[in-house]
């Protein structure tokens, strides 16, 4: 936990014309820790996302990534990427009608000098990650199978098996379990407990607080832009945070009257 | 499972039977072979001698090859309807230098690259203009097709005497009674299917039709793609130009208008989806070949030669919505109203 932090923000700030997204925001990723990203709507929660993985552009600040300073205006997802960080977002990261071994390797596919693609190969690791990676023991998934025939909590697995695969550090979960069954939820809990089993980190946005407690090591509440909270999970029970996030409710509510 | 534990033979059985129709086109060919059939019986003296299938091999080419690249266009969601004018813009080129320079090889090359061009000018004004490609490309079709008639100044050229040429032999002589164009016409199926299957290429149009969200995310340069694939389209559709050009040995400016309905129609009776995403190779082949066979059997079985555009159409719209239905039976409107009912 002593090794140079893998992404480091400071004083980061995001305006939209006049409207204040994120205000002096300081955080820090460690190496192989979950790290749980709580806020209202509004919060700056996905602002933030994008600033960290290259979406948007700061307005003021300066993001560091393995303790080197970031050019904010070269900064892109392909830079990300290559920095090894991914984002798995809710409904966009899979092509539905396309079979599983196509979606680990669309945009870097496995192929040779003519770019024909080695359908073995990519079939062969596509089978390894599904099995030993995020553990499908799913009947009748196979690695051709459509990804329109997969449940919401193993489409979440199979992007988080994806970016896991391609070596990411540090992956970006965003609300991973709105819309799923009770027991979709656990296997993607499951699924978010392997990121950290093998060894990398993870920032899993989330509104249902109970399961950020559960499988976080670490809890940043925003707040209109700005961190409110930044402590060890650990140190706050469930219902702790629960009052916590009632009380800047109910500030939020006073200062408006 | 307990079921399939007491008659292993029968789901053995069944689950052969449904592996050979999910290998691609076997669905499509049983339906040529039936209408194959249905014809013999119906106009027994074309069906039954070999002659009908030699005149289908000398001219289903040009519409094929031109099938065979609009599939790669509407797996990527898009469509391209300029392809007839781009056939015969490239059938005048082919003409005109083979009159004036008596220029075959280099004729050929140049009118290819003629249609690469227009592919690549139609492929910008899609993505770089935004408008959707299907106006895009009906507005290029009456671009294109002025500019040809313009430039020919509205006259047909004939070129017979290039017949008996070794450059003719090669592409639409005789290997006995057997024309060669088909040859080309399979070898450039076998081409776009590896393309679509695996080339990176293929699949970057795959992901690209199937959500265009997705595709950005995983890093596809989406316009790149597009302009690549629509290039590909016009140099295609210039090819089959050629071809054409060569068989009928004349340029009209329509040449290629005829090909409009039944290249569309071969893609989606072929099975690829309108809702791009998806696209079957084989599916297109037969499909051309569906496409002649009913236009011909029609006309040979005592069918009045009007209706045959009629029963193209029809045979169009009830297969493209049976392939919708297979595909998710709620994308057609219909059948999703009747199965809720139903469920009442």
């Amino acid at each position: 936990m002593t090794s140079t932090a893998i992404v480091r923000l400071e004083n980061v700030g995001k305006q939209y014309g006049k409207v204040v997204s994120l205000r002096n925001v300081t955080l820090e990723i460690g190496s192989n820790e979950i790290v749980g990203l709580i806020g209202d709507n509004g919060a700056g929660k996905s602002t933030l996302i994008k600033v960290l993985t290259g979406v948007e552009q700061p307005t003021s600040g300066s993001i560091y990534i393995r303790g080197k300073k970031i050019d904010a205006a070269s900064y892109s997802v392909k830079e990300a990427h290559n920095l090894r960080i991914e984002t798995v977002y809710q409904d966009s990261s899979l092509g539905e009608k396309q079979p599983l071994w196509r979606n680990f390797f669309v945009g870097r596919p496995i192929t040779n000098w003519l770019g024909l693609i080695d359908v073995k190969t990519e079939k062969r690791i596509a089978e390894h990650i599904m099995r030993t990676t995020i553990g499908f023991r799913g009947a009748g998934i196979d690695v051709d199978t459509p990804v329109s025939r997969l449940s919401g909590g193993e489409r979440q697995g199979v992007a988080i098996g994806r970016a896991m695969h391609f070596e990411s550090d540090l992956i970006v979960l965003d609300e991973p379990t709105v819309a799923l069954a009770l027991k979709e939820v656990q296997r993607v809990l499951d699924f978010i407990r392997s990121i950290k089993a093998g060894g990398r980190s993870c920032i899993y946005i989330e509104h249902n607080i109970h399961h950020v407690h559960e499988v976080c090591d670490r809890l940043v509440v925003l707040d209109r832009g700005e961190v409110a909270l930044d402590v060890p999970a650990s140190s706050l029970s469930y219902t702790e945070l629960a009052d916590f996030l009632m009380s800047l409710h109910s500030a939020r509510d006073t200062s408006a009257h | 499972m307990a079921e399939a534990a007491h008659t292993p033979g029968r789901t053995a059985r069944t689950r052969t039977l449904s592996d050979i129709f999910k290998i691609e086109g076997v669905a499509i060919a049983l339906v040529f072979i039936l209408l194959v059939v249905i014809f013999m019986i119906t106009a027994p003296r074309a069906f039954m001698g070999y002659r009908v299938y030699m005149s289908f091999m000398a001219t289903v080419p040009p519409p094929m090859v031109i099938a065979l690249g609009l599939t790669l266009v509407a797996v990527a969601g898009e469509i391209d309807l300029s392809f007839p004018s781009v056939v015969a813009f490239a059938s005048y080129v082919f003409c005109i230098l083979y009159i004036d320079y008596d220029m075959t090889w280099l004729a050929l090359l140049a009118a290819t690259a003629v249609g690469t061009a227009m592919g690549f000018i139609n492929g910008l004004v899609v993505t770089k203009l935004g408008i959707p490609s299907l106006i895009a490309t009906l507005g290029m079709l009456f671009l294109w097709g002025g500019l040809v008639t313009v430039v020919s100044n509205g006259a047909s050229l004939a070129i017979p005497d290039i017949q008996g040429t070794l450059f003719h032999t090669i592409f639409a002589g005789r290997l006995g009674v057997f024309p060669v164009q088909i040859l080309w016409a399979l070898l450039t199926a076998v081409l776009i299917w590896i393309v679509l299957n695996r080339h990176r290429f293929g699949e970057s149009l795959l992901f690209i039709g199937d959500s265009k969200a997705v595709a950005r995310v995983v890093g596809i340069a989406t316009e790149r793609e597009k302009v690549k694939l629509f290039t590909l389209m016009g140099a295609m559709s210039a090819f089959a130009g050629v071809l054409l050009t060569l068989e009928t040995t004349t340029y009209f400016a329509n040449a290629g208008m005829g090909y409009l309905l039944i290249v569309v129609a071969a893609v989606f009776i072929g099975g690829t989806s309108i809702f791009g995403g998806s696209g079957k190779v084989v599916g297109t082949v037969f499909g051309s070949l569906i496409v002649a066979i009913i236009e011909a059997g029609l006309v040979a079985s005592g069918v009045q030669g009007f209706w045959t555009r009629f029963f193209i159409g029809l045979v169009f719209i009830v297969s493209v919505t049976l392939n919708a239905a297979i595909e998710d039976p709620d994308k057609v409107p219909l059948l999703k109203q009747l199965r809720s009912r139903a469920k009442k």
